[in-house]
């Protein structure tokens, strides 16, 4: 990072990233949220663990487990390159990636608590309306656990904002493709460039309060209080 | 329960008191190139002093010295270049009169050990299957400077340096050639000789200056009671025993 003016680069490509991995971890996480939730399955429990075990982990372990797998000699990153000729590593789809998996615990928890707290007679009365599943879960489940979802959305968004371990392993460090806010943060502080730290600092500083103060008006706990 | 917690503290107490007491625990920031060197250097000074502890602190000697600047308690800085330790001297954050070169290096462009590609010369970097060469930041890398310098005199950084994944430290670029994440990577000669079977050097690279590696005591060490640990852990490096371990793991007379 030579200049401020690559700021405004560093900052849209760490919004692409974030903005990609929500996206990404909204339809995941609703989708198993709401199994989770609904179904009863051998494993349910183990599951919910696997998938929150991103939100405990060391990012360098999962930096290390993407390396090792979709990296172009791994497994899953060969047989990507073969069949669709898509490369990962040192791409911010990469970044994406190791975004998505850090914030995914972010999501379902919370969507699997508000489908948990929706409660079944109105869901019961939809059916005998005559109500067909698909429809149910798009107007009475999921508007009913909504705010829940979104709050974790947003936590998930900051975070994602946030995310540096994983993502400097796969998606390594190239200026204006991969490198993200808070690797230009790490590099700029290592190379002495304090005033590019400080406005990169503050400006994720800002993004994150903003998206907190959204989540705290949306958190079901507020709902109840206002109703009450 | 309040006697459990103040027999708890009592033991934590002691505990901090025994590491206090260890008066001589000196820290050594050293590039991260010379991680193995120093981790034997360190066992065969640890065995001649056994009063004296070493503790080591490997990164990016830019990264080392931005720790430095901010106070970090460091007793020996050891580079892996001069610009990093003149650097430091300006601050004022080393004594000058006691800074010594104590090795050289080689700075060598590495591929994958399956590498199919020709890369016999500087400007084969420049054809099209190789798509992504490992180079440390120049910023704060020193090898990453070395390589930056060396391309601009060959006439290439504009075309190289658009293929290039900046690492933060030479082992991430080590790292990533001997994944085959990258076609190449520029690393020093002794980090290419640490994985054998999984990266080949394809050519040595001319540089600008010499690759010496300076080391110092910090002058925060040297008024402090660890100067004279200091002064021992950087006597042992310039010795002939310091010297054989370092030729041992690939490093040259300086």
């Amino acid at each position: 990072m030579d200049a401020l003016a690559d700021v405004w680069i560093v900052l849209r490509l760490s919004l692409k990233v974030a903005l990609w991995a929500t996206a990404i971890t909204l339809v995941l996480g609703v989708a198993l949220g709401w199994l989770l939730a609904r179904k009863r399955f051998v494993g349910r429990e183990l599951l919910d663990t696997l998938c929150t075990l991103p939100m405990v982990l060391p990012p360098t372990v999962l930096g290390y487990y993407l390396l090792v797998l979709v990296g172009s000699r791994g497994p899953i990153g060969a047989w990507l390159y073969q069949h669709f000729g898509i490369n990962l590593i040192f791409t911010w789809q990469g970044a994406v990636l190791a975004a998505a998996i850090v914030t995914f615990p972010l999501v379902f928890k919370p969507a699997r608590a508000a489908f948990e707290a929706v409660e079944g007679q109105y869901e019961q009365a939809a059916r005998v309306l005559g109500v067909s599943e698909w429809a149910l879960f798009l107007r009475v489940t999921l508007p009913l656990a909504w705010r829940g979802i979104m709050a974790g959305l947003l936590l998930a968004f900051a975070r994602a904002l946030g995310e540096f371990g994983a993502t400097l392993m796969i998606a390594g460090n190239i200026p204006g493709q991969t490198q993200t806010l808070s690797i230009a943060v790490y590099e700029a502080v290592q190379a002495g460039q304090d005033d590019v730290a400080n406005v990169l600092a503050a400006i994720t500083s800002i993004v994150c309060i903003a998206v907190l103060l959204s989540a705290t008006r949306l958190m079901p706990g507020r709902i109840a209080h206002h109703q009450n | 329960m309040r006697a459990l917690l103040c027999r708890l503290f009592l033991v934590l107490g002691l505990l901090a008191a025994s590491a206090g007491a260890h008066a001589g625990q000196i820290t050594v920031s050293a590039a991260a190139s010379l991680t193995e060197a120093f981790n034997d250097i360190g066992r065969a000074f640890m065995a001649q002093q056994p009063d004296v502890r070493v503790a080591f602190n490997f990164g990016a000697s830019g990264a080392l010295l931005q720790q430095i600047d901010r106070g970090a308690p460091v007793d020996v800085f050891a580079s892996a270049d001069e610009f990093t330790m003149d650097l430091a001297q300006q601050r004022g954050l080393i004594v000058p009169e006691q800074r010594r070169d104590f090795t050289r290096n080689l700075l060598v462009l590495a591929v994958p050990a399956d590498s199919g590609l020709n890369l016999s010369t500087l400007p084969d970097l420049t054809q099209t299957a190789v798509r992504r060469v490992a180079i440390g930041n120049p910023d704060s890398v020193p090898v990453g400077r070395y390589t930056q310098r060396a391309l601009e005199a060959a006439g290439l950084w504009p075309a190289v340096s658009g293929k290039a994944i900046f690492t933060l430290n030479v082992r991430q670029s080590l790292n990533y050639v001997s994944r085959g994440e990258v076609e190449a990577a520029f690393v020093y000669a002794t980090d290419a000789a640490l994985m054998p079977d999984r990266v080949r050097v394809a050519l040595q690279v001319p540089t600008t200056t010499p690759i010496t590696y300076p080391i110092a005591p910090t002058v925060r060490s040297a008024g402090s009671a660890n100067a004279a640990a200091a002064q021992l852990f950087i006597a042992f490096v310039l010795s002939p025993a310091g010297q054989a371990i370092l030729q041992r793991h690939g490093f040259l007379q300086p």
